[in-house]
């Protein structure tokens, strides 16, 4: 059982700088503790101190936002894409 | 200065007869031999009011196309001037406009572009002051920013305002296109309540757009906005289209109007604009705050020291592309791969730390100093300061 796991690019460089990750899961949370575990980089962008998912990043599970299903409960299928999507403003240097 | 408008909606307004010129017939020929478009939905161009925020890498692709799609009113707001490093994607502007004022030079592009339409210019930075007041003019207003504050800014406005607000950002190779203000869909609230935090912002180093890319986006905003006035088709309201220019491909999300939105929700707490850049904690963003903590050299007395001949090793702490653009020769060790490759320098050397304006590379020094390395300096403003203050042939990127 594994779900696709979508990086966004600005999210590439601490995955690996992997488009996709292919993770073993049953549920959204598990994909995204699979991916962390694999690459603790990506930890602090996707979960703020508390453990609590980021507001600026969204997770869908094919094309519904799991804020709207079970939240990291939402089960999640072979072969389901689980995406991640984060805000982006534009070209703006910082 | 426009005039002040009559009407509100985006409906033809029926209170005078509007009709086309022999001139304009001939001119929008291609939509009017269209059954979607025709002469009912090129009048409703004509009518039609629509406020573009930013001339940049968006706005350039969606005013051409506004223009020429004979878009009646055009507003145009930026307080930008042309700079060279805008012509890969700012298809608005010539070689010879750089250094003019962005809307002055777009202006008299969509006016030689359609003479038959109105072009309003804002010349002035979207504020909480400013915006409700530039804003009720028009019917449609398209978010093609390129910050965050600006971007909840016109969010709020236009919620507030009852105003549909064709949204795309980008990122490098990736794109996000949706409408949001609509009564009965979601806002940029409901999809991100907050911005993310200027430090986990991707710095200078993982920046960049793919010229076409805006072009791409800002074509689908436009393709949005006309859709909208005419009427037609299926709009992306409720829907996140994301587009990746790299794998060429495009996806669809659901978006969902979030009931307990503090902006759009049942019982709004946000009722009117607020202070954007404290929201967004970019406060005092032109003058970060110095790093008092790591030890300094300036330019000029790096270059001294280095021709006196003193035994400095020059770290390079960029990555491998940014080397390639320009370098001072010195060893490269991008600053994701510090720690481990901190084996490589030797401790008992004196360290100079540089990248490209000086904040990776005083991460770099914090870090070394914590790894025990004594003699680490940072580079004061990077290679920006050196190509300003040493060697003016080194490219500023």
């Amino acid at each position: 059982m594994a779900v696709k796991v979508m990086i966004p690019t600005p999210l590439r460089a601490y995955a690996g700088k992997n488009e996709s990750v292919d993770i073993p899961a049953t549920t959204v949370g598990e994909a995204l503790k699979g991916l962390t575990e694999k690459y603790a980089d990506l930890k602090k962008h996707l979960y703020s101190d508390d453990g609590r998912l980021r507001s600026f990043v969204n997770v869908y599970v094919n094309d519904e936002d799991i804020r709207y299903a079970q939240k990291d409960q939402t089960p999640v299928r072979d072969g389901d894409t689980v995406s991640i999507v984060p805000s982006i403003a534009g070209g703006r240097r910082n | 200065m426009a005039t002040k408008s009559e009407a509100t909606a985006f409906a033809a307004n029926d209170t005078a007869p509007v009709t086309l010129t022999k001139k304009e017939i001939e001119r929008y020929s291609r939509h009017l031999i269209m059954p979607e478009v025709g002469m009912e939905g090129q009048l409703k161009l004509k009518q039609a009011k629509v406020l573009c925020i930013g001339t940049g890498g968006l706005g350039a692709p969606l005013g051409l196309y506004l223009a020429a799609a004979g878009v009646g009113r055009i507003g145009l707001v930026d307080f930008d001037k042309v700079d060279d490093s805008n012509l890969q994607r700012q298809i608005l502007f010539s070689t010879k406009d750089v250094g003019r004022p962005k809307i002055e030079a777009a202006a008299d592009r969509l006016h030689g572009l359609n003479p038959e339409i109105q072009i309003d210019t804002f010349d002035t930075h979207l504020s909480s002051e400013n915006a409700l007041q530039i804003l009720k003019d028009y019917d449609i207003v398209v978010d093609g920013t390129d910050n965050f504050p600006t971007r909840y800014l016109v969010n709020d406005a236009c919620v507030l305002l009852k105003k549909p607000n064709v949204y795309g950002s980008i990122f490098r190779f990736e794109g996000q296109i949706t409408i949001f203000g609509f009564p009965e869909g979601p806002c940029y609230r409901c999809l991100y309540p907050e911005p993310p935090p200027p430090g986990l912002v991707p710095s200078c180093a993982e920046g960049g757009v793919l010229g076409v890319l805006p072009g791409i986006v800002g074509a689908i905003q436009a393709a949005e906005t006309l859709k909208l006035i005419i009427g037609k088709g299926d709009s992306l309201i409720g829907r996140l289209l994301l587009f990746d220019a790299l794998a060429m491909r495009f996806r669809e999300l659901k978006l969902r109007k979030n009931p307990d939105c503090p902006m759009c929700g049942a019982h709004p707490t946000i009722t009117k604009l607020i202070d954007y850049a404290e929201f967004c904690g970019v406060r005092g963003e032109e003058a970060p705050a110095p790093r008092t903590s790591v030890p300094e050299i300036t330019p000029r007395d790096l270059k001294a020291r280095l021709d006196r001949g003193d035994d400095l090793y020059v770290l390079d702490v960029r990555e491998p592309h940014e080397y390639q653009i320009c370098n001072l020769g010195g060893h490269l060790i991008p600053l994701g791969d510090l720690s481990k490759r901190a084996s490589e320098l030797d401790s008992s050397r004196e360290i100079v730390a540089h990248c490209r304006s000086g904040k990776r590379s005083a991460e770099a020094v914090e870090f070394l100093q914590r790894a025990g390395f004594r003699k680490v300096l940072n580079l004061k403003g990077g290679i920006l300061a050196w190509s300003d203050e040493v060697d003016p042939s080194v490219p500023k990127y």
